[in-house]
């Protein structure tokens, strides 16, 4: 009697759907493997709901797995309101990888491009959580700058006429939100995720205006004659 | 707050001096080049920029060592 062929599973309680070689390679498997899950999602009734839960689960690992990068970092924070915002991160992440399947194109497993919702999820939350009690200063804190102790007394002076540089171009080609928003990110250490939303906008859009400002501070410090190569 | 060392603080006030991705660009790519880096293939030139954004963007590049390890654990060899 033939034995049935192998197949693809997604866990335990998941109907497997795809038959596979048992010679199939690594990649071929995790294709299968991705198409599983795929065509698991489209399902309707029981069985989807069924793909659904799996799926939760695997976020859920995503964002337990944050919690317990950051737990250091965290350490004030009692670990039941840690889980509680893993379970909501998960939450939100299954919301978006459902509203995003048509998007996936399998340049990766199915399971990794899932992993970056959780991840991305309880990232954000954890550093918002990490600064709750934290005032988000918007002018420098470590201003003017001082050379490193360690360097020659030659490289001391270019560094200080660098940075005194730098300081006259950030007064001057920057607008008023550029300036806050790098003194902000790359001085006082603010994370993007808390000052975008303390600033009401998004990770990208705060970036953009940093990367903006910083071009036109390469630019500028360019026209002045320095060479910024290396750094 | 601790008083960042010179260099580090150059790189974060100029940013990368290459082309870079920007974040959403960087989100939609994560996965794929994290996937490359463990297969050991050219991921850097597959997905220009990507290196950079990850070198000037602290976010991202949290996203993408959390990704990295993440798979990693499942998958160590």
């Amino acid at each position: 009697m033939l034995s049935p062929p192998p197949t693809v599973s997604l866990g335990a309680g998941m109907s497997a759907r795809l038959p596979l070689s048992a010679a199939a390679s690594a990649p071929e498997r995790a294709q299968a493997d991705s198409h599983a899950w795929l065509s698991a999602l489209r399902l309707v009734g029981s069985e989807r709901e069924e793909a659904i839960a799996r799926l939760h689960e695997l976020l859920l690992r995503a964002t337990r797995f944050e919690v317990s990068r950051r737990r250091e970092a965290l350490s004030h924070v009692r670990g039941e309101e840690l889980d509680d915002l893993a379970i909501q991160a998960a939450d939100d992440a299954l919301v978006a990888v459902l509203a995003k399947l048509d998007d996936y194109r399998g340049a990766s497993r199915f399971t990794t491009w899932a992993y970056k919702f959780g991840l991305l999820e309880a990232g954000v939350r954890l550093r918002r959580r990490a600064w709750q009690e934290r005032e988000v200063v918007l002018e420098p804190e470590v201003w003017p700058l001082m050379a490193d102790a360690g360097r020659t007394p030659e490289g001391q002076a270019e560094t200080r006429e660098l940075m005194a540089a730098i300081t006259d171009s950030i007064e001057g080609c920057l607008t008023a939100h550029q300036r806050e928003v790098l003194v902000a990110l790359a001085l006082n250490g603010v994370p993007l995720d808390v000052l975008a939303d303390r600033l009401g906008t998004t990770r990208g859009a705060l970036y953009k205006t940093l990367h903006d400002a910083r071009r036109k501070l390469r630019a500028d410090l360019a026209k002045r004659g320095f060479t910024l190569d290396s750094i | 707050m601790d008083r960042p060392s010179d260099d580090n603080t150059l790189k974060r006030l100029l940013g990368p001096a290459e082309p870079e991705l920007l974040c959403d660009e960087c989100f939609e790519k994560l996965d794929e080049y994290v996937e490359l880096k463990l297969r050991g293939a050219p991921a850097d030139e597959r997905i220009p920029g990507m290196r950079a954004h990850l070198e000037g963007c602290p976010a991202c590049h949290e996203d993408y060592e959390s990704l990295r390890e993440l798979v990693q654990s499942d998958d160590p060899s």
